[in-house]
């Protein structure tokens, strides 16, 4: 299995435009291993998506170090797919041209042409391939967008809340074709979101974040078995739990606004 | 026609060799009689003539209402206002010089164009991605960019050693500078998520520069582009003021010098003409190019 990654004591702060520096992540660690599936959940500005870019190459950390596979991250790779919050496809390249970007900008396309239309499929776009991005819907997209972070193949895929603009129907049905794919490829996946269903839907481990700055307040191990029911009584449990733990990590701690 | 063959021209009016504005009327008349049968055969064209119908109408109407002012009372000065019938005489017996001009003005514009835009998408894009490059450059073009390119003209015919020479160098940097400006400009309004959408797979600098960079900032370049276009025709008939021995710029100002007004009308129209034919060229190769905006603009 491949996919393992190591976050050891890593720290990262940025500096606000009058100057003062604020510190986005203290010295977090933290193990995934090799095919698993972890949400980051903390309110939101906490620094989860700071974590996933520092996995991901995007923003390096200040301190620490982070491992995949026990190789150092020193800047972003193809064997690291990462899911946006918007499908930030490329409007001037159809669907398919799309989800082929990243297969042609490696110079692998020609090999991998037909993995090209199994994803395409694989998503459900099937029809779709020769029309632009802004011709279908939020949905369409951001399962083209999916599809183009793992045609590639990634070791480990990063979703920083790629489901959050989606409708409530939508959603879940994406939710059970990530499942499909993490089990089909095994995957790891690590996911950021703000919804404690979701979390508790997908994850093999739940880490909830403090806000800033952000450190793990507590891990949670999910054993449910798949697939789950979202209306279950253990399935509630662990909802409960993580909600308490959130109102104790400091969400609503205090009255944001005084009449 | 009839307004024109049944108004007697003023007196004061020199007379032309013939008839050559109504030669013209004869020829559009043709023409639409020619279009007009055709669109009851084909759809397209039909609509398209619904469409523009009213303006071609409208276009009519103006050429009538110069022709009586202008031609048939005299109403303005004679020497600045020529006959319809003289200006397009001019196209007539002027055609052989016309067409040199024509040809030499294209020369000069596809020389121009060609080397001001080659460079200004070079230093446009190398402006955009590299910094240094970026703050060098940007006093140069902030001081050159505004002096208007026929001013350097005292100095560059001194530097070249044809006036011909000088010419291209006037288009070319009537050229470079918008479309410079607005390349770079292109692509630093870039969204920050594209070229990381590139880097998650790995992307090269270049790989992101030819396949994120330019087709992003291609709508701006296009702008550029013309805005490069009706520049390059304000320097063009400067620049061919200046001592080109050919050219419709020199034709402009050779005829005005000998106060042949229905020449300068002529070549005038010719001007606009071109201007038009370039434009709609530039149009046919946007549409080529950035067809996906289509939808995501209002086009």
């Amino acid at each position: 299995m491949v996919g393992e990654i190591k976050i050891e004591n890593v720290s990262k702060s940025f500096v606000n435009p009058d100057k003062t520096s604020v510190t986005a992540l203290e010295n977090i660690s933290l193990n995934v291993e090799a095919g698993s599936f972890v949400s980051l959940i903390g309110p939101s500005g906490c620094g989860k998506t700071t974590l996933l870019r520092a996995i991901s190459g995007l923003g390096l950390a200040d301190e620490g170090q982070i491992y995949v596979d026990d190789e150092p991250v020193k800047g972003p790779g193809a064997d690291r797919g990462f899911a946006f919050q918007q499908s930030n496809l490329y409007p001037w390249l159809t669907i398919k041209e799309n989800i082929a970007f990243g297969l042609k900008a490696r110079g692998i396309y020609k090999e991998k042409k037909s993995d090209v239309d199994e994803y395409i499929e694989m998503v459900n776009l099937k029809g779709f391939e020769n029309s632009y991005p802004h011709q279908l819907s939020g949905g369409m997209n951001q399962r083209a967008s999916l599809a183009r972070a793992l045609v590639g193949k990634p070791k480990v895929l990063l979703l920083d809340e790629p489901l959050g603009a989606l409708d409530a129907f939508t959603r879940m049905n994406m939710q059970d074709e990530i499942l499909k794919i993490q089990h089909l490829h095994s995957i790891t996946m690590i996911m950021v979101t703000h919804d404690v269903d979701e979390a508790v839907y997908l994850s093999d481990r739940v880490v909830i974040m403090t806000p800033r700055p952000a450190k793990v307040e507590e891990v949670i191990d999910i054993q449910l078995s798949r697939p789950r029911a979202r209306g279950s009584q253990d399935f509630i449990q662990y909802r409960t739990k993580i909600l308490k733990i959130l109102n104790y990590a400091g969400e609503n701690k205090e009255p944001e606004y005084y009449l | 026609m009839l307004v024109d063959r049944l108004i007697p021209l003023s007196p004061k009016q020199p007379a032309s060799n013939g008839p050559c504005f109504f030669y013209l009327l004869c020829i559009l008349g043709v023409l639409s009689l020619l279009i007009l049968a055709v669109s009851f055969f084909n759809e397209r064209i039909s609509e398209k003539l619904v469409s523009s119908g009213p303006v071609f109408a409208g276009g009519i109407l103006v050429l009538n209402i110069v022709n009586i002012v202008c031609g048939k009372f005299a109403l303005l000065p004679v020497l600045f206002f020529p006959s319809l019938d003289r200006i397009f005489e001019v196209f007539i017996n002027d055609r052989e010089l016309l067409g040199e001009c024509v040809l030499s003005s294209f020369k000069l514009l596809l020389y121009g164009y060609a080397i001001g835009g080659s460079l200004g998408l070079l230093t446009g894009i190398l402006i955009g991605f590299n910094k240094t490059f970026s703050y060098w450059m940007d006093p140069f073009t902030k001081i050159i960019g505004p002096i208007p390119p026929t001013s350097w003209s005292p100095l560059v015919l001194s530097l070249f050693s044809t006036s011909y020479q000088a010419a291209i160098f006037m288009i070319t940097l009537s050229v470079w500078f918008p479309i410079t400006i607005m390349t770079s400009n292109g692509i630093r309004n870039i969204s920050q998520a594209y070229f990381e959408v590139a880097d998650t797979f790995g992307a090269k600098k270049l790989y992101k520069i030819l396949h994120v960079g330019i087709p992003a900032a291609l709508p701006s370049v296009f702008l550029g582009l013309f805005y490069a276009t009706t520049g390059s025709f304000v320097t063009l008939i400067t620049a061919e003021m200046f001592g080109c021995k050919l050219g419709i710029g020199w034709y402009l100002n050779w005829q005005k010098s000998m106060m042949l007004y229905a020449n300068v009308y002529a070549g005038l129209i010719l001007l606009a003409l071109l201007c038009n034919i370039a434009l709609k060229f530039l149009f046919v190769f946007r549409e080529k190019a950035l067809n996906w905006q289509k939808g995501v603009i209002k086009w």
